[in-house]
């Protein structure tokens, strides 16, 4: 019985190239997989199982002419936020249900340009908007390491099928967490690059000036291949950076002596919402491990990060409300029946095929941007953001790289904080700033902890970096790969 | 009008931008393609995509802000103006709020008394076309065509310093002139390339502040533009003499009834939320820039008619009707070149040529006749083959085709008789015919010459060169 899910996709990828393994194999194995065990999970909106055969086939003719780029043939799903050509994109919404796009996402072409095959869609929080994954018009996602929890959100069932070995690893987008929070919930390794570093294009927008694609693997090292494929200037998004790409891969193996990692006062503070004692432990336990290595922790102040929160839920839901005036109902997407009128027709499209949590933000955005309000809400809103981003340049004087906690607690049972969308909000209080200040981040596993049902779950650890430093944080991260084993637990029922 | 009341109008104006592709998008704006033919990803706005600003349209822009000595932006931004309706594929409309690419600028026009006034511009952004809802075939439904949707426009939007009817059409066919001279608009009124809102308001005369006004909508014609405002103001006065107020509102120009009527009131006025499109970054202008596109402007309107007035020795009349429109002046100039005569191009291109143009309703560009077959027939009149009036005959059949001047006046035997003898023959002939006239001619009455140069040139089917007539009856009277 081969036992492909136990490997990393640094590990298929040589498999592959040295033709141990054939792309076909490989892909079939997966999609068994998917087909065996997602019913618990409920991680892929759709699975692409013809596509990903016909895909795996070409890889395999370009493999055997011995100079195939290094994801050839590597089995991979990507969150339903990607429009994806000839396939179903729903952005886990009623609203686009029977979408089916005519394009691709520009990271789904560079993937797919890498030799990447396309094993599904996974599903996520409706329009990325959530943080359990429970908003989904396609229901909630479980976590692969108790069925009763949340994955996270909104990239829950990348994180999820990841988590479970569905797929070696998956594409996330990350406007306030959403790539680090669930990688975190699930224990695996994700990562939100700086903004401008790869192509919106394709990807839905939920808050333009936050939305962020990333890779999410099993290791450091499968992140930087994927994020080797994914990033790079598209001239096609405005907003996407023309700057060269390195080879993320190069320099995963620096030594770590002499690091001077930042830790946030703010972060480690005893407060309401804040982290509670066993994942401090855990991260402790961590940054301890990185001492160990040579770093040198250094207490740093991110003096506005309080006002991450209600910043973000300014800016997110202000430009959420107009990115979603398109779903009308008018040229595609859901419509309601029999509309009476034009406005019958926008109401009830909108309202019948919307969720709640999409409403509301739609309502809250709406009322930050109107007149009168604009200047009170949404300008000072942006104003703040800059004195959030200042905290970081000053910080990155003093060190090379910062850690937090990448959550205050381990992942949620499924229903705890649905009535409550204030303490679902502040379960992306760790990761909200990064988005607002435009910088990388990632999420690595570092132990675990009880969750509050009493049941033990990963941990992550954030460690954030300043712009364009995805290199090292993928090195920081790798070293502590290479001498901790977090990353490589198994969820016993996916085993 | 009443005489106690003064009228007050600004216009903002819409000018189509001479791009091959949108604003936005890729996708190409050339007019009355099959419907949604002409519409990127982009255009349509499905999920996902994004707009990436041409540049040629930010260059066009500039262009318009340099012509009028305009303020250029350093730094300006698009906005998003949210609004629904189902031509507006994303649900709101890539436009300039707070910071347009051109600022304050002027225009110079000529009113009717001879003056020139100074009349404002704010400002002039860039923003995109919406589509089109066809509210006609579709049995109950609304179609859409995205065709139009992207296409990029340039709002130029003007101080309210205009006190009549007369004055705004002034403006407009000012700027009208101006963005076709710099290449940025096609002026295609009917195809709605460039149209006009106008904002009317009415003040007792001597008051300072502004009556409140309403916004006549989308009007795409010199004359419907002169008619809308003049019967506008006549409403806004009539409701106020009657007691009435008039309330701040958009309206519709209706050209069949010749009315406006309330599209809806302020009241009712959407509130489009604008906010900088995070999609899009701002537009950098460095000075380098402007200056190498203030550089590269053509002669503009007014140089031109210096020129033609300085060089050439036009009228201040005629130079100013010549280069109003940018296709008849170069007509001109070629015209004027190849018969070495300006006065005489100026001439028929005013009169004989403006008046076929006119009656036809078409512009120059459309003209039966080009400019170098004009010149051919100017030329005719220069050597003496034909007369001025004959020539008119002449420019008929070749406006209806039937040849150049040269095979006009070849078919037709209309060439001019300079042959002494022969025209001296036809003189005799009328001189025995009217003796008795003859003799009053001799005794002095002046008038009787003209009498025996039209019987003259009637005999000879107007082909006599009638500076030789009348030469030869003076000859003949001593």
């Amino acid at each position: 019985m081969s036992n492909y899910h136990t490997k990393t996709v640094t590990e298929l990828s040589a498999m592959l190239q040295a033709g141990e393994v054939s792309s076909v194999e490989l892909t079939r194995y997966f999609l068994d997989r998917i087909k065996n065990s997602d019913d618990k999970l409920n991680s892929f909106i759709t699975v692409c199982e013809e596509q990903a055969m016909v895909q795996a086939k070409e890889s395999d003719e370009k493999l055997k002419t011995g100079n195939a780029p290094a994801l050839t043939g590597v089995p991979i799903a990507h969150k339903d936020i990607f429009c994806t050509d000839g396939v179903k994109t729903s952005c886990g919404s009623k609203m686009l249900d029977s979408f089916i796009s005519p394009y691709d996402a520009t990271v789904v072409t560079n993937m797919r340009n890498a030799g990447v095959v396309m094993l599904g869609k996974t599903n996520m929080d409706e329009f990325a908007m959530g943080s359990s994954n429970e908003t989904s018009f396609y229901g909630a996602v479980k976590n692969p390491w108790n069925l009763k929890a949340v994955p996270g959100g909104s990239s829950g069932g990348s994180a999820a099928a990841v988590g479970a070995r569905l797929a070696p690893a998956s594409t996330g987008t990350d406007t306030g967490g959403s790539i680090r929070q669930p990688a975190a919930f699930c224990g695996i390794t994700g990562l939100k690059p700086t903004y401008g570093r790869v192509s919106r294009f394709g990807m839905i927008a939920f808050a333009s000036s936050l939305d962020q694609a990333g890779p999410m693997g099993q290791s450091a090292s499968d992140c930087a291949l994927l994020l080797n494929a994914m990033a790079g200037f598209d001239d096609k998004d405005s907003t996407s950076i023309e700057k060269s790409v390195p080879d993320y891969s190069a320099d995963l193996n620096k030594p770590l002596d002499g690091l001077r990692i930042g830790l946030p006062k703010e972060y480690f503070e005893h407060t309401e919402g804040g982290m509670n004692a066993e994942v401090e432990a855990t991260i402790k336990a961590a940054l301890d491990q990185y001492k160990a290595m040579g770093a040198e922790l250094i207490e740093i102040e991110l003096p506005n990060s309080g006002l991450s929160v209600p910043v973000y839920y300014v800016v997110a839901p202000a430009e959420c409300s107009t990115n979603l005036s398109r779903f009308d109902g008018v040229r595609y997407g859901y419509r309601c029946e029999d509309p009476k009128d034009l406005n019958d027709l926008y109401t009830r499209s909108r309202g019948e095929a919307f969720g709640a949590e999409v409403q509301r933000r739609i309502m809250v955005g709406t009322y930050a941007l109107s007149s009168g309000y604009y200047d009170a809400y949404y300008l000072k809103a942006q104003k703040l953001r800059h004195l959030i981003s200042d905290d970081f340049t000053k910080a990155y004087e003093k060190v090379d790289v910062i850690m937090a906690p990448a959550t205050p607690e381990t992942a949620f049972n499924i229903g705890e904080k649905t009535d409550d969308p204030i303490s679902m909000y502040l379960s992306d209080i760790y990761t909200i700033a990064v988005n607002l200040a435009g910088i990388p981040a990632m999420s690595i596993p570092v132990g675990f902890a009880n969750n509050s049902s009493g049941v033990s779950m990963p941990v992550g650890m954030q460690i954030i970096g300043n712009h364009f430093e995805e290199a090292k944080l993928l090195n920081v991260a790798h070293q502590y790969q290479q001498k901790t084993d977090w990353h490589k637990q198994m969820p016993e029922e996916f085993q | 009008m009443s005489n106690e009341w003064e009228v007050v109008i600004g216009l903002e104006i819409h000018a189509q931008l001479a791009t091959k592709s949108k604003i936005f998008s890729g996708a190409s704006t050339a007019y009355g393609a099959e419907p949604n033919t002409q519409t990127s990803v982009v255009d349509i706005a499905l999920p996902g995509v994004l707009p990436v600003l041409n540049k040629e349209a930010v260059h066009m822009a500039v262009k318009f802000g340099m012509a009028i000595g305009a303020e250029v932006s350093d730094r300006s931004v698009f906005d998003r103006k949210n609004y629904f309706y189902p031509d507006l594929p994303k649900g709101y409309q890539i436009s300039q709020f707070e910071l347009p690419v051109v600022g304050e600028g002027s225009i110079d026009i000529k009113l009717e008394n001879g003056d020139t006034k100074t009349i404002g511009v704010t400002r002039a952004h860039l923003e995109e076309d919406a589509g089109k809802s066809l509210h006609e075939d579709y049995a109950g439904m609304t179609g859409i065509d995205l065709n139009r949707a992207g296409t990029p426009l340039l709002e130029i939007v003007s101080e309210p310093d205009m006190r009549s009817a007369k004055e705004a059409v002034a403006y407009m066919k000012k700027i009208h002139t101006l963005v076709q001279y710099i290449g940025i608009c096609d002026g295609n009124m009917q195809e709605g390339s460039f149209r006009c809102d106008a904002n009317v308001s009415v003040r007792p005369k001597g008051q300072e502040a502004f009556g409140t006004r309403a916004e006549l909508k989308n009007i795409n014609s010199f004359r419907f533009v002169e008619r809308a405002i003049n019967i506008e103001v006549e409403r806004q006065i009539d409701l106020i003499e009657d007691g009435g107020e008039v309330v701040q509102e958009t309206r519709l120009y209706d050209s069949d009834k010749n009315e406006t009527r309330s599209m809806r009131s302020k009241e009712e006025a959407m509130d489009y939320r604008y906010f900088p499109d995070p999609d899009l970054l701002p537009v950098i202008l460095t000075e380098e820039y402007r200056q190498q596109v203030k550089a590269e402007l053509p002669e503009l309107p007014e140089q031109k008619q210096q020129r033609f007035m300085d060089e050439l020795g036009l009228s201040d009349y005629d130079a100013s009707v010549i280069t109003a429109s940018l296709g008849l002046a170069s007509y001109f100039e070629i015209v004027a070149e190849k018969t070495g005569d300006a006065k005489l191009s100026a001439n028929w291109i005013t009169g004989e040529l403006s008046a076929r143009l006119n009656r036809e309703e078409i512009e120059i560009d459309k003209a039966a006749v080009d400019a170098e077959a004009f010149a051919l027939l100017l030329t005719r009149i220069k050597d003496n083959t034909i007369s001025g009036k004959i020539a008119k005959d002449v420019l008929d059949a070749m406006w209806n085709g039937e040849g150049s001047a040269d095979e006009v006046i070849e078919s037709k035997g209309l060439k001019q008789i300079t042959d002494t003898g022969a025209i001296e023959a036809y003189v005799d002939e009328v001189i025995t015919n009217n003796p008795s006239q003859f003799e009053e001619l001799k005794g002095g009455k002046d008038k009787m010459m003209g009498f025996f140069v039209g019987q003259v040139m009637k005999m000879s089917k107007g082909k006599a060169n009638p500076a030789q007539v009348n030469e030869l009856i003076r000859n003949k009277m001593k």
